[in-house]
């Protein structure tokens, strides 16, 4: 004899647009430490600021600056949706502007990324 | 009397939760006929292969909301829930609904669902009687078109059982009482509004919802919960604003 287990996860896009406001969120929550540690740097010494600044040209750290703002572009698109939700109640259309949040936040990222490399 | 079912066509592998809170898939197999519900899958097994079963059901046609089950994980009605449409190839697993007391196999107790309905105010409670005598409530107002588009709610727990805030949260209102409080604030002759604002603006009340839509995506009625939760954070932000909350 067993316990039932709860639940399955719901797979319908209002669950995804709420997963990916979260994960996107606490990405840029874990960013915000290290760019303020950079900062930090600046105040300190000018070398320290050259160093930190020389670390943000590396390739991988490039590509995640791209993966950044797709992630800033993801939450603020996703919050402008939640808003229009909340405030506005656009229910019927709430796939659809998924649909728009998810296409914008790519489209940011790519022009970012195309920008900078 | 000449049986009006259809002939089988193979066989259909049938697991249900058997026990309260703890327990055991039991697995059966029931006949597959054509146009099968699933609650004619759990009727058939309590029918033929095991009375013992316990499950609720009253009016077959989806109107009464005590049929709810988990089909495959996701609750549905099971009454208007064709087995074609959820297992086409594969078995069907049907559990009771999350988020209750689980009582015995497929039966919640529903009492904690309908508490709630108690805590958002989810009565009428009359107001002043207009001059007139009745109030005039014009159908193509907004408030009206409101009402309308919750009213509608057969309280099955269907959007209670897939809300992961209440899986959060327990103590949260959830969507269906939510749903029914949204209907009496827009009801111009209730006399209870800003009691009831304050009853569903608590933690555990509207702002509570996290805006996954599950309720608007399960709800077999198609209404939209979340539209009347977000209706009583906007009322209930305003009231705030205004000092009347």
């Amino acid at each position: 004899m067993g316990a039932l287990s709860r639940r399955v996860k719901p797979g319908h896009p209002g669950y995804w647009a709420a997963v990916l406001q979260r994960l996107s969120g606490l990405l840029l929550a874990l960013f915000l430490p290290a760019h303020f540690a950079l900062l930090g740097a600046g105040l300190h010494s000018t070398e320290g600021l050259d160093e930190a600044l020389a670390w943000t040209r590396s390739p991988l750290v490039r590509v995640a600056e791209a993966g950044l703002v797709t992630a800033l572009a993801l939450h603020v698109a996703g919050g402008v949706r939640l808003l229009l939700l909340e405030f506005l109640g656009w229910h019927a259309i709430q796939k659809s502007l998924f649909s728009l949040a998810c296409g914008l936040a790519t489209a940011t990222g790519l022009l970012f990324a195309l920008n900078n490399f | 009397m000449k049986s009006r079912e259809s002939k089988p066509n193979g066989f259909l592998e049938v697991s249900i939760w058997r026990g309260a809170e703890e327990g055991a898939f039991q697995h059966f197999q029931v006949p597959r006929r054509e146009s099968q519900t699933v609650l004619d899958v759990v009727t058939y097994i309590q029918r033929h292969l095991d009375p013992t079963l316990a499950y609720r059901f009253a009016c077959r046609v989806g109107v009464c909301g005590s049929c709810a089950m988990k089909v495959n994980g996701i609750a549905r009605w099971t009454c208007r829930t064709h087995v074609s449409a959820v297992a086409t190839t594969g078995p069907l697993e049907i559990a009771p609904l999350d988020h209750l007391p689980r009582l015995r196999d497929l039966v919640c107790d529903m009492g904690p669902f309908f508490e709630k309905w108690k805590q958002a105010r989810g009565a009428f409670v009359p107001g002043a009687v207009p001059e007139t005598g009745f109030a005039a409530i014009d159908p193509d107002s907004p408030a009206r078109r409101q009402v309308e588009a919750g009213i509608e709610c057969i309280g099955c727990g269907i959007c209670y059982s897939e809300c992961d805030t209440v899986a959060w949260r327990p103590e949260y209102l959830g969507p269906a009482a939510l749903n029914r409080a949204w209907t009496l604030q827009n009801d111009e002759r209730d006399g209870a509004h800003r009691k009831r604002l304050q009853a569903v603006a608590g933690d555990a009340g509207c702002h509570a919802c996290h805006n996954q839509l599950s309720c608007n995506e399960r709800c077999p009625k198609k209404l939209s919960p979340a539209a009347a939760i977000a209706g009583l954070k906007r009322a209930s932000a305003v009231a705030a604003l205004k000092g009347r909350l």
